[in-house]
């Protein structure tokens, strides 16, 4: 039985496997509408999520299967004071696989310990988000045609985006990719996947504070949102929020086939002048998420189609 | 008698940690819990050492594998373990790091799982010998030594 903790999970050659799969999904979904029948996906998310938990819910339904599950952890056992070894234990009685979202970095680990079902990290604090890095994959390969050889810029909260950490994990894999991480000073990528990832996988990397300076050299450019969530100050979050924003100007300054990637919700970061830019792929990244959702529970269950 | 020697028997069977850095010896009895051994334990501090100046040292009397020596490499790899037997040495070996550390130290990060999760221990994993750093199970947390 198989988890999905980290994005790293999966060796490059699955994890090709698993896109090629989503990309047969996309071309042929009534070929995988009952691959899921009699099967339930439990989410359990501990904290507030639109997408990916309807994502993951919309994946299951798409295959056929059916989804039950909690959106907040005031509606849980966990309000009663539950760990998350024994709601895993029990979720494990109710359903075939389990999607899990937990505010606390290293949750999903504990859930996969005690699950007798196939565990999806669906975010752990501002640890992991495999998924949305599957997703991210997903996009850049599908639009792109590949995932190497490339300068990714990354901007916005690259200290506790998880999205940025497991993006970055993902894409060291392949070869002649090079960075740019746009963040403020405070919010920059912590020193441990500076050195311990990029430096150590001899990845060139520029650390820029102003977008406009990065712009010019992008294939991608992956944006994230301040998440108030992450902030133990206020007032820090109030200073931050709305430090970048990408508007239909700074777009200009971009190649023509410059993609622009976020994992949503987005708040202020894009301005929505720039939705109908063709560049702008951050919806059709929604509609890949739940391919590559399907793929994931497809593979994790281990159903042929 | 020599002027400020102080002679503690040699032990019939045991260990003998040596080379502990002066001072850190109670730290070493601590964490291998040996206050709650029913064996004859010498704690000397500030011994004589040609090679460190001056140095604590450990000598335990208790059968040879009754304690889990694995741990001190954590705390300070110059240690020697001296394994005795019959009044003898017959095995001596330094101290090296341990690939996991469970329960002995506590990840300090307020996000982590480990915060709030009952009945879960605390498990840190060697992920850079050559640095000797040791990172969370959980949240990859580094863990500072001080």
């Amino acid at each position: 039985m198989r988890h999905l903790m980290s994005p790293l999970d999966f060796s490059v050659e699955e994890l090709n496997q698993l896109l090629d799969l989503a990309n047969d999904i996309e071309a042929n979904p009534e070929k995988y509408a009952h691959a899921c029948e009699g099967k339930k996906l439990a989410t359990l998310f501990y904290e507030p999520s639109t997408r990916t938990r309807l994502s993951h819910e919309a994946a299951m339904l798409n295959l056929g299967g059916s989804v039950l599950g909690f959106s907040n952890a005031d509606s849980s056992s966990a309000a009663k004071g539950e760990s998350v070894a024994d709601t895993i234990r029990m979720a494990s009685c109710y359903a075939d696989i389990c999607a899990l979202r937990h505010p606390k970095e290293g949750a999903a680990m504990v859930a996969a310990q005690n699950a007798s079902i196939p565990v999806i990290n669906a975010g752990d604090g501002g640890h992991q988000h495999p998924t949305q890095t599957l997703t991210d994959l997903l996009t850049i390969r599908s639009l792109k045609g590949r995932l190497d050889h490339m300068t990714i810029g990354l901007c916005g909260d690259l200290k506790f985006g998880r999205t940025v950490h497991s993006l970055i994990h993902a894409l060291v894999r392949y070869p002649g990719l090079q960075f740019i991480l746009i963040s403020p000073e405070e919010l920059r990528l912590p020193g441990y996947m500076r050195k311990d990832v990029l430096d150590r996988g001899g990845f060139p990397y520029k650390e820029v504070v102003r977008l406009e300076d990065a712009l010019p050299h992008l294939d991608i450019l992956y944006m994230t949102r301040v998440q108030k969530e992450r902030f133990f100050n206020e007032d820090d979050y109030v200073r931050m929020k709305d430090f970048y924003i990408l508007d239909a100007k700074k777009m200009k300054l971009a190649r023509p086939d410059m993609l622009v990637l976020h994992p949503l919700p987005r708040v202020n970061e894009i301005a929505v002048e720039v939705d109908s830019d063709p560049r702008a792929a951050y919806f059709r990244q929604v509609q890949y998420g739940v391919y590559v959702r399907m793929a994931l529970i497809l593979t994790l269950l281990e159903i042929k189609v | 008698m020599v002027e400020n020697t102080l002679n503690v028997g040699s032990i019939t069977e045991g260990i003998v940690l040596d080379h502990i850095q002066a001072g850190r010896s109670m730290d070493i009895y601590k964490y291998l819990k040996l206050d709650k051994l029913d064996y004859c334990v010498a704690i000397i501090k500030n011994a004589k050492s040609n090679k460190m100046g001056k140095k604590d040292i450990l000598k335990i009397e208790c059968p040879i594998d009754y304690i889990d020596l694995d741990i001190l490499g954590f705390f300070d790899h110059n240690i020697t373990v001296n394994i005795i037997k019959d009044h003898k040495i017959i095995d001596k070996k330094r101290s090296s790091l341990p690939k996991k550390i469970t329960n002995m130290i506590r990840c300090k990060n307020p996000r982590c799982i480990t915060s709030i999760e009952q009945g879960l221990d605390h498990v840190f994993v060697l992920t850079d010998p050559k640095r000797e750093i040791y990172r969370c199970k959980y949240c990859e947390g580094k863990y500072e030594r001080h």
